[in-house]
């Protein structure tokens, strides 16, 4: 996917100059971002490291566990055939902790054994209710504190970083609730389209 | 409301630092560990930050990006949404490093603290990359037939994206 958007920017950007006579720009603007490159890893991966290890301690903490408890009851309740004490619901609700507390080294490997363990019930590769369910909500952001965004505003001489903190909040909430909607009313069309 | 934010993060890690005391948790040697991981995700991240750093560079030196935003302004008017934003919510659903790069040509050719720039960040935060994420969760687990879930993922993505200009324009 990289791979067709780089070399598309790449190219169009390229063809565009030349038509425009803009070539030297294009030169100057290629090195000006490699060198922003730079600067920005400097300036947010330090932000990166500082948060990555107060996270280490909140999962080390045991944090995500009580957090996952509290998970579970709603997981059951979204999600169709998964059941009370089941070894899906363990993993789709640390897979949920973990993107909330923005684990995502960890988030991707839980959420993808918690799908090979849906996929257990399905038949001809044809994807569940469930693990639709689940894909489309991993694909909608559900991160409490958006750590390397604010990394880049503070980087950036934002005055307030973190004044987009409670907008997110409440877009990515309502999102994640239009998603697990849509996704429901999708199932059921399909299942009446097909009666 | 702006006040109050600023004192989540101080909060947060201040309530971790507590709980995870309270557990005996070695608190100083996990921090020290996080920062080891942390690290070298960093430099895991570099090639493609690069990459797309320069790809991005291109794209505005060239006059490109003004050129796309100007196509599809009719559009954006409708919307309300920025035209210097169009190729930052584009290319949102597809590439989390591209998103980071042009978020940053936003943030320095606008201000982080411009409409603009914080419309990208809310953007940016409360939506994910949807093509990236159905293709790694589906393809691990050898599923085929994906069924609504890319359609579905993609109204929501849509969905977020109006919600952000409308939240913004409340709250901004």
């Amino acid at each position: 996917m990289l791979n067709i958007v780089w070399i598309f920017i790449m190219l169009a950007s390229v063809v565009y100059a030349f038509f425009t006579g803009r070539a030297a720009e294009l030169c100057t603007g290629m090195f000006s971002g490699a060198e922003d490159s730079i600067s920005f890893l400097v300036k947010i991966g330090s932000f990166m490291v500082l948060w990555q290890g107060i996270l280490n301690v909140a999962d080390k903490s045991s944090l995500s566990e009580s957090f996952s408890k509290i998970l579970s009851p709603i997981i059951c309740r979204v999600f169709n055939k998964v059941k009370k004490g089941s070894l899906e619901l363990g993993l789709i609700a640390n897979n949920l902790t973990a993107n909330i507390l923005g684990l995502s080294n960890a988030a991707t490997p839980l959420g993808i054994s918690a799908m090979k363990e849906l996929a257990k019930s399905s038949k001809d590769g044809r994807a569940t209710d469930d693990m639709c369910l689940l894909a489309v909500i991993n694909s909608s952001s559900l991160q409490l504190i958006p750590s390397t965004l604010i990394a880049m505003r503070t980087s950036f001489g934002s005055e307030v970083p973190g004044d987009i903190i409670v907008p997110i909040w409440l877009v990515s909430s309502l999102t994640a609730v239009f998603a697990v909607l849509i996704c429901r009313f999708s199932q059921r069309s399909e299942r009446d389209g097909r009666l | 409301m702006a006040d109050f934010s600023s004192y989540i993060i101080p909060g947060l890690i201040a309530f971790i630092i507590i709980f995870a005391y309270s557990k005996g948790v070695g608190v100083y040697d996990s921090f020290a560990e996080g920062v080891k991981m942390g690290a070298s995700s960093v430099v895991d991240m570099f090639p493609s930050v690069f990459a797309l750093f320069v790809a991005v560079g291109a794209l505005r030196a060239s006059g490109l990006i003004d050129f796309l935003g100007e196509l599809i302004s009719p559009l954006c008017s409708f919307l309300h949404l920025p035209q210097e934003l169009v190729p930052f919510v584009l290319i949102k659903p597809i590439s989390g490093s591209a998103s980071l790069a042009l978020a940053s040509d936003l943030f320095k050719n606008f201000g982080a603290d411009s409409y603009c720039g914080r419309l990208a960040s809310v953007i940016m935060g409360s939506t994910e990359t949807v093509f990236y994420t159905i293709a790694v969760y589906f393809g691990a687990c050898g599923v085929k037939n994906i069924r609504h879930s890319l359609k579905c993922a993609l109204i929501a993505n849509i969905f977020g994206m109006i919600m952000s200009i409308i939240v913004c324009n409340f709250y901004f």
